[in-house]
């Protein structure tokens, strides 16, 4: 089995033109919701906020913003897709060929990774216009551009694998994804937060992804990027493992 | 060489049996046919053949390739037209059978997506998408996506249930033509004359086992002679010729039932009444004189009469309802 197939590229290619075909409503409306953010947020808080020394309020939420379409979009690219596919049954035209799990985990994940990075980048370009934004250690910012888009990619195929309705795939993102998102530092940093919430921020995985991608930007970081990046890293490792177990079982796919 | 080797394979729904034990050999270069009401296991076996659905014990082989444990190429040799009409919305034809292809492994197939594309009747549909096409077009497009990767067996799951008649030869035309190639075809369908006219060999499942399994002409040879098809102006049935009636006024009944996928029943079989049409067992044609001699005699008058062959919808009737023996 080779990973490079033409059986895992083309499922790649067609996960890829399935959100390219419907781009208005899969990069260019998440483009357009974090444009509205940075205008409302930066123009209500630019005066009154100041995060980290000699850096605007809109500076800071740039990276964060950019951070929270690439998880939500990567999420939202494999758990659709896998969600459409199992109810309306043309999930059948994937089971019936020699493909392994492995191979329809990576172009899942990848595939949603790409989007993730497509909407970034588009978020990126929109808001940078209204701010001076520095790029201190580009690497990081790749790192956990990738990383993180990767996490919730797998999440997406995990919510995906077990959601048999769109209101379960809904519920497994408006209780589950958003609020870790919106609570993970995006528009604040966790040390403004009283000391229980400061604690119940640091369990989650995703103040890592946008702490560190942030740190990129800035050489500024709530806690060090290589412990960002060993968590971050981790999760990962754990949630693939999780997501190619329930592939590889079939579970509520091959029944 | 078996094609598909099926052994002791059982499946079960919480308190559904819906597979029990079930064995067979499908030789390769067969047409075979997989007929039974709705409910006796096909659908289920032929995912198992599929690898869509698992079997709790039992085994299944593609050309000697275990469908669990080498699922790569049981896969490779097997075509698969599901029943349900699925499909993709984002894609045009000519993209899902590209697509398909590449499933299987085949980067560079437009010669053969061309060539499928024509023998089913969708050359001009080729860039159309998917959900613009009426539903015997999607079905087509079903078959086509089974056919992309050449498959040496090919299953079809009631390939033209709801289709209309062109389809039907088309697609039959087709699918004869890669039997005569080599391709073994596996058919479920509920048009028993489509069966009886293209299968060489027949397996009939009732409630997930295999009640009967022959050749089409041994099948038909079970049921010896014709039947002698009555409608009686005035009298009725004498009691002597009781032991030969086959049914009474209910065969649109039972073709009926068939369609939906019931079982038969003989509940009617001795309510027999004037004006009412019966049909009567006949060995030979000699018998035929005889009975419409015993019919005048108890003072019936014949208005209509038939001599009918028997057919495959005959045979399953009798298995179905257990008055053939397995």
């Amino acid at each position: 089995m080779s990973l490079f197939s033409v059986g895992f590229q083309t499922l790649l290619y067609k996960e890829t033109l399935r959100f390219w075909k419907v781009a208005t409503q899969t990069i260019a409306a998440p483009v357009l919701t974090s444009l509205l953010y940075l205008l409302i947020f930066g123009h209500v808080l630019e005066k009154h906020v100041q995060v980290y020394p000699g850096l605007s309020y809109t500076a800071f939420l740039v990276p964060g913003l950019v951070m929270m379409s690439v998880l939500q979009n990567a999420f939202a690219n494999s758990a659709s897709s896998l969600v459409q596919s199992k109810i309306t049954g043309n999930l059948v035209f994937i089971l019936l060929p020699p493909l392994s799990h492995i191979e329809i985990f990576s172009a899942y994940v990848l595939a949603s990774v790409l989007r993730g990075l497509v909407v970034g980048l588009g978020v990126f370009i929109t808001t940078v216009w209204f701010t001076h934004i520095d790029f201190v250690a580009p690497i990081w910012i790749v790192v956990f551009g990738v990383l993180g888009a990767a996490i919730l990619g797998t999440a997406g195929v995990i919510a995906g694998v077990w959601a048999d309705k769109f209101d379960q795939m809904a519920a497994f993102q408006n209780f589950l994804i958003v609020p870790a998102t919106f609570l993970s530092g995006v528009f604040y940093s966790i040390h403004s937060l009283p000391p229980m919430w400061l604690a119940i921020s640091h369990a989650n995985p995703f103040f890592y992804m946008i702490d560190g991608f942030r740190y990129g930007f800035f050489g500024q970081s709530d806690v060090n990027p290589w412990l960002s990046l060993v968590i971050v890293s981790g999760f990962l490792v754990v949630l693939a493992a999780l997501a190619l177990t329930l592939l590889k079982r079939g579970y509520k796919l091959r029944h | 060489m078996i094609a598909i080797e099926i052994s002791e394979v059982s499946k079960r729904y919480q308190s559904l049996q819906a597979l029990d034990a079930v064995s067979l050999n499908i030789e390769q270069g067969e047409f075979f046919g997989l007929l039974g009401p709705n409910g006796a296991g096909k659908t289920t076996l032929i995912s198992i053949i599929a690898g869509l659905v698992r079997a709790d014990t039992g085994t299944v082989r593609i050309h000697g390739h275990e469908v669990g444990k080498d699922y790569r190429l049981a896969r490779k040799n097997l075509g698969v037209v599901p029943q349900e009409l699925v499909f993709d919305p984002f894609f045009t034809v000519r993209e899902t059978l590209r697509l398909q292809s590449g499933y299987f492994g085949l980067a560079k197939n437009d010669a053969w997506i061309d060539e499928i594309l024509s023998n089913l009747g969708l050359d001009n549909k080729a860039d159309v998408n998917m959900r613009a096409l009426s539903g015997g077009m999607k079905r087509r497009v079903l078959v086509a996506q089974a056919l992309v990767h050449k498959p040496p067996v090919i299953v079809l799951d009631e390939p033209t249930a709801g289709v209309d008649v062109e389809l039907r030869q088309t697609l039959w035309k087709f699918i004869s033509r890669l039997n005569r190639e080599g391709h073994t075809i596996v058919l479920t369908t509920h048009y028993l004359e489509e069966a009886q006219a293209l299968c060489q060999r027949v397996a009939m499942l009732k409630n997930g086992k295999v009640v009967k399994q022959d050749t089409m002409a041994g099948l038909i040879k079970h049921i010896s002679g014709s039947q002698l098809v009555l409608r009686l102006k005035q009298g009725s049935l004498p009691a002597s010729l009781h032991h030969l009636l086959i049914k009474q006024d209910i065969k649109q009944d039972i073709k009926q039932d068939t369609a939906h996928g019931n079982a038969p029943t003989n509940d009617h079989a001795h309510e027999l009444a004037p004006g009412a049409k019966f049909s009567l067992r006949v060995n030979d044609y000699a018998e035929v004189e005889p009975i419409l001699n015993s019919i005048r005699t108890a003072g019936g008058l014949i208005d209509e009469m038939q001599l009918q062959q028997a057919d495959l919808e005959d045979v399953f009737l009798q298995v179905m309802d257990g008055s053939l023996p397995a």
